[in-house]
């Protein structure tokens, strides 16, 4: 006899035969053609209706197909994932649109002189190529860099007071952070208007805006932090106290180097929530026009800013395109972030 | 009392109850019976003094005194929730990291109470320290980071980490698995290893008593056997207090047996002996129906 074993060859009997495939194949092509008739028959026009009766029709020809296949259970399965599709695609679908139709928008408004300029020397009806976005770039990313700075040591202690400490205090302060990422933005721009920029400022800047920001950031932070700070097992805590460390030395050493990845994202989410916010900044940073690189005189811009204003003032062909290049401006802005933050953090899980 | 009987009924006695309790685990016990006396100049030990222990009204561990000579393996055995793990961590004072958590009583390392106010709590828990069930590495250190985290965590002054890292290795019997790895991420060994790291982890910081709450019951025979050998090699230069399910381990591993059990009530230390006359001549029939398996 041989001693050489006889290898069968690796195969995957759980995923679909051809023939399954082929099935739902079938059943895809019927719903598409069956929506289509249903709409061309009923007095129902438009894309609404043919998409409704599409999963309609794709949920009942999968149910029966299933049904003779394999029985009840697997047919009350397929149910659910149809229906699962339908959710997906109703969350997916206008965002996708969106994008889309910001892609396409701005595309047209954009101009190299945008990233030179600003509109210290432009209205929002001149042609594109003159004036530029420049100001508003640069203020938005030093107002939300100096936010970040104000509010990521306040919302990571406060994380590590609420899981860590765990004091008397943890219930109200747990609940008044909730409370807190549910504040409307314009509460916290207005916060900051009547309890600093008039009565002690009273002048508008870049930092009033931070400020502004920072209020919404702090919550956001604070919470993905503590979520994230929950899952790690308390015998990591326990083995770090156990080798005679204080507590602080255990967060510092073992606790936050464990979850830097789930901080990153923490921060990367708080960024997120407010690099958009138009409300706060346009109430206590004043909204410049001109380059301003000093925080703490004169007014700011910032990129949503500049769009409200290419929206509300305009009225122009010129002002259209130079509010959607400024939304493409502001998408790419956010995209790239979340590019550098993903990236970070797999780098950092991967140690 | 059944140690108040004549002798010749002792001696029966004795007989009947070698016949009832499986034969390998005195067995085991007695061969393993070593030589402690002279282990006296490691120090005083450990030593419990009516320790009681409470979690918010329920009051789980009652007046247990227990001493730990310095040198020896001593087991804790009994039932799951009869306060042994509760016990082990009033040694070291992490009993008080559970929220609702009380005791009384006083724990003497080397003729001092731990509990006394004004004590250095992490100073004691250098001195004493602690492996856990389930194995904890921390992930975002290296192997060889693992092992020395101790002294960088309580920030002591410790020149020569090389030495200490292979000493400590060598000491947890792993040394030869992972001394051409120590730069990787400790998440990439196995169960049993990460347990031995976790050993070697505590043992950097030189204590005095090691706790073992339950070190194996995660972990394969093989790796069980490499930790017994450890655990062996170990209690040469220190106390070692290790609570287990498995009687064989109990059997094999330690000097000293105690037996606890609750009887619905907070748990309390029903007998403790040299392990091979626990195993072989129990003097409480709670703790021979347990030896023997009739329950638990």
């Amino acid at each position: 006899m041989s001693t050489e074993t006889l290898i069968p060859k690796p195969s995957r009997p759980w995923l679909a035969t051809p023939k399954e495939r082929f099935v739902t194949l079938q059943n895809f092509l019927l719903s598409v053609v069956s929506s289509y008739l249903i709409v061309l028959v009923t007095p129902m026009k438009g894309k609404l209706p043919l998409f409704f009766m599409f999963f309609f029709s794709l949920i009942i020809l999968s149910f029966i197909t299933q049904y003779r296949a394999k029985g009840k259970a697997a047919a009350q399965d397929s149910i659910l994932t149809v229906v699962s599709v339908l959710a997906m695609s109703i969350a997916v679908v206008p965002i996708i649109s969106i994008v889309g139709t910001i892609i396409a928008r701005g595309y047209q408004g954009l101009h190299w002189s945008m990233f030179t300029q600003d509109m210290s020397q432009a209205t929002v009806n001149d042609p594109i190529g003159t004036g530029g976005i420049l100001h508003a770039i640069l203020g938005t990313t030093i107002m939300v860099s100096i936010a970040l700075i104000i509010s990521l040591p306040i919302a990571l202690l406060t994380a590590l007071y609420l899981t860590e400490i765990k004091g008397r205090l943890s219930a109200p302060i747990r609940f008044l952070v909730q409370a807190m990422s549910g504040v409307p933005s314009i509460v916290a721009g207005l916060f900051i208007l009547s309890s600093i920029v008039y009565p002690i400022t009273q002048s508008y800047s870049g930092l009033m805006g931070s400020l502004a920001l920072a209020i919404l950031m702090i919550p956001t932070v604070a919470r993905t932090a503590e979520e994230v700070l929950l899952l790690i097992p308390n015998d990591l805590r326990e083995a770090g106290l156990a080798l005679g460390a204080t507590q602080w030395r255990t967060v510092a050493m073992v606790v936050v180097p464990a979850v830097k990845s789930g901080l990153i994202t923490a921060v990367i989410l708080g960024v997120a929530r407010i690099i958009g916010e138009t409300a706060p900044v346009l109430l206590v940073s004043g909204g410049g026009d001109a380059t301003n690189l000093n925080p703490l005189e004169g007014p700011m811009g910032s990129i949503p800013y500049y769009v409200w204003k290419s929206f509300l003032l305009g009225g122009t062909e010129e002002s259209s395109h130079r509010t959607w290049a400024g939304l493409l401006i502001l998408l790419i802005w956010v995209l790239l972030l979340f590019g550098v933050a993903r990236l970070i953090s797999a780098r950092a899980g991967k140690r | 009392m059944s140690n108040q009987d004549s002798t010749s009924n002792e001696k029966e006695n004795t007989e009947m109850k070698t016949a009832v309790t499986p034969s390998s685990l005195a067995g085991i016990a007695q061969s393993h019976t070593r030589n402690v006396e002279n282990s006296q100049l490691l120090g005083m030990g450990l030593e419990a003094r009516g320790i009681h222990a409470w979690f918010g009204s329920k009051h789980v561990l009652s007046d247990i005194t227990l001493d730990f000579a310095a040198g020896t393996v001593t087991s804790l055995i009994g039932p799951s929730g009869c306060g042994k793990s509760t016990f082990l961590r009033t040694l070291n004072r992490m009993h008080e990291f559970i929220p609702t958590a009380a005791m009384a009583g006083s724990v003497l390392l080397d003729g001092k109470d731990i509990y006394e106010s004004g004590t250095d709590v992490t100073k004691i828990r250098l001195k004493v320290g602690m492996v856990f069930q389930k194995p904890n590495p921390f992930p975002s250190m290296t192997i060889g980071e693992n092992v020395l985290s101790g002294i960088k965590l309580a920030q002591l002054k410790v020149k020569n980490h090389e030495e200490i890292l292979e000493e400590c290795l060598e000491r947890a019997g792993l040394w030869s698995e992972v001394k051409d790895r120590l730069n990787d991420h400790a998440g990439a060994l196995s169960g049993g290893q990460q347990q031995r790291l976790c050993i070697a982890r505590s043992l950097a910081v030189r204590p005095e008593v090691l706790l073992m709450d339950e070190p194996c019951s995660a972990l394969d025979p093989g790796s069980t056997y490499r930790i017994e050998e450890t655990i062996s090699q170990l209690s040469k230069t220190m106390s070692i207090i290790i609570v287990t399910h498995n009687m064989q381990q109990a059997a094999r591993v330690s000097d000293y047996a105690a037996f606890f059990l609750s009887d619905g009530g907070p748990g309390q230390m029903i007998e403790t002996a040299p392990t091979s006359e626990l195993f072989s001549r129990p003097r409480d029939k709670r703790t021979e129906d347990y030896v023997t398996g009739r329950f638990g």
